[in-house]
């Protein structure tokens, strides 16, 4: 939206009104192109975060691999960069990380698709309209209050039936976490299976078929990719946690598979530095920037993939 | 569009057919959404083996009263029936609240204004209706899938590429899909809705030739708003408007010498 | 009758395939189940662990090595200043950026990617907020590990929700509302600032919320950055007796905040200290769970009455 120019600035302005009019024009014109170039900027904030992570991110990595080769921060079996005999095997914080994953995901996919299926095909209008704010609510909890929960609720249940269990463990932390994840995957599925188009519903009640027949067979197939790109935000999501793992899960790095024993996680092993003293420049703290380097790599990864999915969801409808 | 065009194509028909006996029958039937009364006292006959279509302006009931056949409305809250369709021979009121609609639906179907084809192959689009209903005969489905594409005149176009997802195909092509996938399992009446309005020509008249044909076979109803395809396709055509039936009779007799004066405006294009 | 027989097996398949029906209704209210049980136990576990604790004192110490003394007075002092500091940067930044792509960007290139880096950033951990946080606002600015920081990083963090919010908010304004203003001859910003803006505004103050929320229960930047979890003194007020009056002191100071503290006391072996986190988690929850419950009851009433 743009004021037309005065046209021909040879003529001379017929009076005093005139000329100021003009001035007053340029200066509106003026006015409008700067506040629209601060609300750009506004705009690329967004753009300089990015910038800013990465730009964090790769300065101290480089620095870092600099000192350890990147072949032994791939290989290695030990994680222990805080001691002398320092190893920075980063398969071990992985380990941790992608166990507490798959328990999440093993429990939030099922349950967050089966509820998005219930809620979109099943669910009275009545049931919904309470079921959608309170998964919000439930996605809302503070995620140190899980972690609390994780620890202090759910461990001491679990060793009831498996005394054996340590007190810090994969497990309870995976099985909290993936509760919080279910808000997340269940919407963005009900929000794609609800963008079905009514149509093709019909087609099947009218071939005979029952709700579950239809949800299944024709709803959930037709908004695979949406739904697709849920799962792929909630792996993002679990990877990323960081306080339900850094309270539950203790921070000891452990090389295993096994949700029943405690290890740390990436996120934990950044919080678990930061909580000490950290010479800025040291190896500790550059670390610490390696592993979030790896951590922001499998995220973009996830967002990606799920970015990819939901836009050729899109298209076809 | 004056009656002299629509009386020479229903000069151009073929001869027509002598009444069949009665495939359904809707006694008094009225419709209610919420408290606003869409249909009022219908009282219609469909004539086995024969097209009966509804025609009317925009808004008149024709689609509310072709979807309470196959009962489409109880997937809604808030609707209500009066009165009875009966099906025959076993006189059955398909819209006793003891009979289940998924019944009814498994014995007509229906094929749609805007095509829909699942999102899956070719082959399992038309083999839907047969895997609801518990056939398992890997056989018995690829025959009948076959039969059913050929029925529907799509079987040439289609034979090498059953796998290829059914939205590959274009308009037509689809809503023949669609028909296809409603034919494979012999329903007793076929419900058409405004099958051809969002096709193109050439399509529309694959359709009604179409029509034509599987008439010889299974009972059809079709709405439709063009009056023209009524004249070229049906053998009985009720006149709807403002959910009543004004006029019902033999194609070529309410098009030629409707005996109503509304009937009448209508076909001579004074209104609607 | 010819139909009587497969009218029969037609009503024992369809009998069948509804049991599945209900089977499955059954399973998707069992699944909603595990998310209300959850809640439910999360929420009563915390009460009834922490509300004993909850007296004048809790509020009003500072933490101590005793656990029974140990307050959160620095706790969520620190989380009021580092909120304001939030919303300070968080709100007209969002606006803006939502403004500008609903209302003044055309379909280029450097809209696009804007557009990806929100999605991006929307999904991004928080922890490494946190990094980016050490790395530039502590040590490369040289804001220190101060209420200014955390801030600035809450505020990037919850910036895609602000964005996001204003966006949706802005675009169900009606073209029509839009074309009158113009045509009264305002101009872009004019319009903007007299009525887009404002007609959006409950929207937008419904996304304001819900990312305050979040940014109060966000734990793993805050700790990053370096807030300490000992914190026995409150910043230094923002309020002076002598001129000018007002002080930004407090914006560099250290401080902590009330996540930090919960997870100070909960990571202590002492049970004692557990009812201490416990009693912190409960009024973490209830501000959340009020927050948030505002937020949709707003939503709710926004959808009931647009008065376009």
């Amino acid at each position: 939206m743009s004021a037309v120019m005065p046209g021909d600035h040879s003529a001379a302005p017929q009076s005093g009104a005139m000329s100021a009019r003009l001035a007053y024009r340029r200066s509106r014109i003026l006015r409008e192109k700067l506040i629209e170039l601060a609300l750009l900027l506004a705009a690329l904030v967004s753009v300089f975060t990015t910038a800013g992570i990465v730009y964090v991110l790769v300065k101290e990595s480089v620095v870092f691999f600099q000192q350890v080769p990147l072949w032994d921060f791939l290989t290695d079996t030990q994680w222990t960069p805080l001691f002398d005999d320092a190893h920075f095997g980063i398969m071990v914080l992985l380990s941790g990380t992608l166990t507490s994953s798959a328990v999440a995901l093993a429990i939030a996919i099922p349950l967050g698709t089966i509820i998005a299926i219930y809620l979109s095909e099943f669910a009275p209008f009545s049931i919904r309209e309470v079921a959608k704010p309170f998964l919000e609510l439930l996605g809302g909890v503070p995620t140190i209050v899980y972690g609390y929960f994780a620890l202090l609720f759910v461990t001491p249940i679990l060793q009831w039936f498996y005394p054996e269990l340590p007190g810090f463990n994969l497990l309870s932390a995976g099985i909290v976490m993936g509760i919080m994840i279910i808000p997340y995957v269940a919407s963005i599925s009900e929000d794609a299976m609800r963008a079905v188009p009514m149509n093709l519903r019909e087609g099947s009640y009218a071939m005979g078929a029952t709700r579950y027949q239809t949800a299944v067979k024709v709803v959930v197939p037709a908004a695979f990719s949406g739904i697709a790109s849920a799962y792929i935000l909630g792996i993002s999501r679990a990877v990323g946690e960081t306080m339900i793992l850094a309270v539950a899960a203790g921070m000891q790095p452990n090389l295993t598979v096994n949700p029943l024993e405690p290890a740390a996680t990436i996120t934990a092993f950044i919080v678990q530095v930061a909580l000490g003293d950290l010479p800025h420049g040291s190896i500790g703290y550059q670390t610490i920037f390696a592993a979030g380097l790896t951590l922001m790599l499998f995220t973009l990864a996830c967002n990606i993939a799920g970015h990819v999915l939901r836009k050729s969801f899109r298209e076809a409808y | 569009m004056s009656a002299v065009s629509i009386a020479a194509t229903i000069e151009a028909r073929p001869e027509a057919l002598a009444q069949g006996a009665l495939k359904a029958e809707a006694k008094k039937l009225s419709f209610y959404y919420g408290d606003f009364r869409a249909l009022k006292d219908l009282d219609l006959v469909v004539h086995e083996q024969r097209v009966t279509a509804l025609i009317g302006p925009s808004g008149c009931g024709k689609s509310t009263f072709l979807r309470c056949f196959n009962r489409m409305h109880d997937l809604y809250p808030g609707n209500r029936y009066h009165g009875e369709i009966r099906l025959y021979p076993d006189d059955t009121n398909l819209l006793a609240s003891n009979v289940d609609p998924i019944e009814v639906r498994m014995r007509l179907s229906m094929v749609f204004q805007k095509p829909n084809p699942f999102p899956k192959s070719i082959f399992e689009n038309v083999a839907y209706g047969l895997r609801v209903r518990g056939e398992r005969s890997r056989r018995a489905v690829e025959d009948k899938v076959e039969a059913a594409l050929r029925d529907a005149a799509l079987w040439d176009e289609v034979k090498d590429r059953l796998q290829e997802p059914g939205f590959n195909l274009s308009g037509g092509q689809q809503q023949r899909l669609c028909i296809a996938r409603a034919l494979a399992t012999d329903p007793e009446i076929l419900l058409f809705d405004e099958p051809t309005s969002a096709l193109d020509p050439i399509a529309t008249a694959n359709i009604e030739e179409l029509i034509a044909e599987l008439k010889k076979r299974v009972t059809i109803l079709i709405v439709t708003h063009n009056m023209q395809q009524a004249a070229r396709v049906s053998d009985y055509t009720a006149y709807m408007y403002l959910g009543e039936i004004i006029e019902f009779g033999r194609t070529d007799e309410l098009f030629i010498k409707p005996r109503h004066k509304q009937t009448e405006d209508y076909i001579t294009g004074r209104f609607g | 009758m010819a139909y009587a027989k497969d009218l029969s097996s037609i009503r024992a398949l369809i009998a069948s395939h509804k049991r599945w029906d209900m089977i499955f209704g059954l399973c998707g209210l069992l699944a909603l189940m595990v998310g209300v049980l959850t809640f439910a136990a999360l929420f009563v576990d915390m009460a009834v662990e922490g509300v004993p604790r909850l007296n004048a004192d809790f509020f009003t110490n500072f933490p101590s090595r005793h656990p029974a003394q140990a307050g959160i007075l620095s706790a969520w002092v620190g989380s009021c200043l580092v909120m304001v500091v939030t919303a300070f940067f968080a709100v007209p930044l969002g606006v803006a950026a939502g403004v500008y792509l609903e209302e003044y960007a055309s379909k280029n290139w450097i809209t696009d990617v804007i557009e990806i880096n929100i999605t991006n950033l929307a999904g991004v951990p928080s922890i490494v907020y946190g990094l980016l946080a050490l790395g530039l606002f502590v040590y490369q600015f040289g804001f220190g590990q101060s209420i200014l920081s955390a801030g600035l990083t809450l505020a990037l963090l919850i910036l895609p929700v602000v964005i996001v919010a204003t966006r949706e908010a802005i675009r169900s304004i009606p073209q029509g509302i839009r074309e009158g203003a113009y045509a009264l001859g305002g101009t872009q910003w004019q319009v903007c600032k007299d009525h887009i803006i404002p007609y959006s505004s409950a929207g937008i103050l419904t996304g304001v919320i819900i990312g305050m929320a979040r940014a109060i229960g966000e734990t793993a930047p805050v700790i990053t950055i370096g807030a300490l979890t000992f914190i026995a003194f409150l910043p230094a007020a923002p309020l002076k007796a002598e001129p000018p009056f007002v002080s930004f002191d407090w914006v560099l100071s250290p401080f902590t905040v009330m996540p930090i503290q919960m997870f100070n006391w909960t990571s202590r072996p002492e049970a004692a200290f557990h009812q201490n986190a416990a009693a912190a988690g409960f009024v973490l929850v209830l501000m959340t769970l009020a927050m948030n419950g505002l937020a949709i009851y707003l939503r709710y009433r926004l959808r009931k009455n647009i008065k376009w």
